[in-house]
């Protein structure tokens, strides 16, 4: 607890000190991300059900978020509520149906994986999502729109969202749910013969996942005011939403958080070294990626304990 | 809809042609799968280099990608086999989701580096053969499908040879059966591992040459691909090598159909839809051992 109140501080303060919009555009960019992930670790990291299409639930998120104040003239925080309990649903539906199929491991990441693309080829033709040309929130900075003039403010409210999903994480990790989590990881058979009901589980577990994930999609929409079918249900955040908790420490309250910030630092450091060539930062990822997981401990805090040792 | 029957029948007739490549990209992921028992999420990155090296041998050297496809599934075969002994081997150390991560971490990096290199432009090749048709009743035949159809006959005909009859395709099997059985005996399980590897990569070279004479590069095609072999392998049932090829020929007349009646952009939904159907109902396949 006393961590997440320090990255709360830490958050506050920053738009104080920084006024480059590089840098703060780099912040709220890997606060998003950071929470997409942190929706992933909940059912990645704690669940131990690798999705390999949190796109499903960031984009649904950012979808409603954006159609619901562009098409319908609603208010942006209800449409932002909107979105997060769609995405929620998504994750629910999606749940019930894999996991009553028993569905596990590769199985389950291939099924995920679908799903992102059924949702992203459908929103690519929908007349209501733009299609290919995309959705355009109109640009009105007040904060009664949820669009704020200054960067700095907008890094608050990101910063607070994450810090919310840090003490959501916190909270899930010490609740009954949270142990029945890590039991059914680690032994699914085991779980069930002490009496977890696996199932619900789960499906709490990705209901949970998915709004958090939502939650992302909708201040993605919020900030860079325009969505298209390949940056909302695009493969980019299921694998963004994945790597940031692998590399940070799956399964831990501070990993989506610390692999996010590091893997953009490293694709900022890509980028500067070899210049603007696209794709570049992304093979640095991949790169990180199979570093860690080929030198177990397998995320930074264990190779932080190791090298204390 | 008051389509025509020789239309319907064209569209099934060029889906079953269409459908035997992808049968071929699929026969290479079922083999990996059925041996090795890893789902290799690279694949669809590893056809997408296929792809760019079949088109260089054209654009850079003037070579057809049909006299290409050999000696690209000779080099392919050596990429898998690296990859499969230096890379995903040592990563995995015994853990499904390992493997998932590293392969996927390939995938990334490959795709990445295509982009890097060619940049997001679509690339074709022009071949003089690439419109031409043939007759067949009153459906009129894509060449090049023909071409592929056939060659994937051939191929999958020349792996059946190498899996029954050859000492390598023996340890193929028996490793695939029972590895602790194979090591006991004498076979290099890590050796074989890669070879079936490298196989399943030879595949994707071979179909990456067919391909190319009717279907654009771009860095990301191999997604497209790679998510129809994912659903074929699926429907086929994972390891089984009839399933495959069967699976592919289903899926596609399944795409040439929804792309008729449901338009380009619809037409892999149906695909998409089949496979989440399958995963939920049956996820061993048509013709998959139950696990």
């Amino acid at each position: 607890m006393r961590a997440i109140l320090a990255f709360a501080a830490v958050v506050a303060v920053v738009p104080l000190l920084v006024s480059s919009n590089v840098a703060l555009n780099f912040l709220v960019f890997t606060m998003i991300i950071a929470l997409a992930a942190q929706g992933w670790n909940l059912l990645g990291g704690y669940g131990g059900q690798y999705s390999f299409g949190h796109a499903a639930f960031f984009g649904t998120g950012a979808y409603l978020t954006a159609i619901l104040q562009v098409r319908f003239g609603l208010n942006s925080y209800p449409a932002f509520a909107a979105g997060i309990a769609l995405a929620a649903l998504v994750g629910l539906a999606i749940g019930s149906l894999a996991f009553r199929s028993g569905l596990k491991g590769s199985y389950f990441a291939l099924v995920t994986l679908a799903f992102a693309e059924v949702f992203r080829v459908l929103a690519n033709a929908a007349q209501v999502t733009g299609g290919a040309a995309g959705i355009l929130i109109r640009l009105q900075q007040d904060p009664a729109n949820f669009q704020f003039a200054e960067r700095g403010t907008f890094l608050w409210v990101a910063g607070t969202m994450v810090t919310l999903a840090l003490m959501a994480t916190l909270a899930l990790e010490r609740s009954r749910l949270g142990a029945q989590l890590v039991a059914v990881r680690e032994n699914e058979a085991a779980a069930q013969a002490l009496g977890v009901d696996v199932l619900a589980v789960k499906l709490r577990t990705i209901t949970l996942s998915a709004a958090m994930t939502g939650a992302a999609g909708g201040l993605y929409a919020q900030y860079f005011l325009y969505l298209d079918a390949n940056i909302a249900y695009g493969t980019w955040i299921s694998v963004e939403a994945l790597l940031a908790p692998i590399v940070g420490g799956a399964g831990t309250v501070f990993g989506p958080v610390l692999g996010a910030v590091l893997l953009h630092a490293i694709a900022e450091a890509t980028r500067m070294i070899a210049g603007r060539i696209p794709g570049i930062d992304l093979v640095a990822f991949g790169i990180v990626l199979i570093l860690v997981v080929r030198f177990p401990p397998r995320d930074i805090p264990g190779l932080l304990r190791r090298w204390r040792r | 809809m008051g389509l025509p029957p020789e239309i319907i029948l064209e569209a099934v007739l060029n889906g079953l042609l269409t459908g035997a490549v992808y049968g071929l990209v699929a026969l290479g992921l079922t083999l990996v799968y059925g041996v090795l028992h890893i789902i290799n999420f690279a694949h669809g990155a590893l056809l997408t280099a296929a792809m760019y090296a079949a088109y260089l041998a054209w654009a850079a050297l003037g070579i057809d990608p049909y006299v290409a496809a050999l000696p690209l599934a000779v080099l392919f075969f050596g990429i898998g086999y690296l990859v499969q002994r230096l890379v995903i081997g040592p990563a995995s150390q015994g853990k499904d989701e390992n493997i998932l991560l590293v392969t996927l971490g390939l995938s990334i990096i490959i795709e990445n580096l295509m982009l890097a290199v060619f940049h997001s432009d679509t690339r074709s090749i022009d071949v003089p053969y690439a419109m031409d048709v043939i007759e067949a009743g009153p459906a009129l035949l894509s060449w090049p499908r023909v071409v592929g159809f056939g060659a994937t006959m051939v191929v999958a005909a020349a792996l059946y040879v190498l899996m029954h009859f050859s000492a390598t395709g023996k340890a193929i099997r028996a490793v695939a059966k029972e590895r602790t059985g194979a090591a006991l005996v004498g076979i290099d399980v890590a050796h074989i591992y890669a070879v079936t590897f490298g196989i399943g990569t030879a595949c994707l070279a071979i179909a990456a040459a067919l391909l190319l004479p009717s279907f654009y590069v771009s860095p990301r095609v191999g997604n497209a691909f790679v998510l129809v072999a994912f659903t074929i392998v699926v429907l086929g049932g994972m390891g089984s090598v009839v399933g495959a090829l069967v699976g592919g020929l289903v899926i596609g007349v399944v795409e040439s159909l929804s792309g008729l009646f449901l338009g380009e952009s619809l037409g892999q939904i149906g695909i998409f839809l089949i496979f989440i159907l399958v995963l939920l109902v049956r996820p061993t396949g048509l013709f998959g051992a139950r696990a």
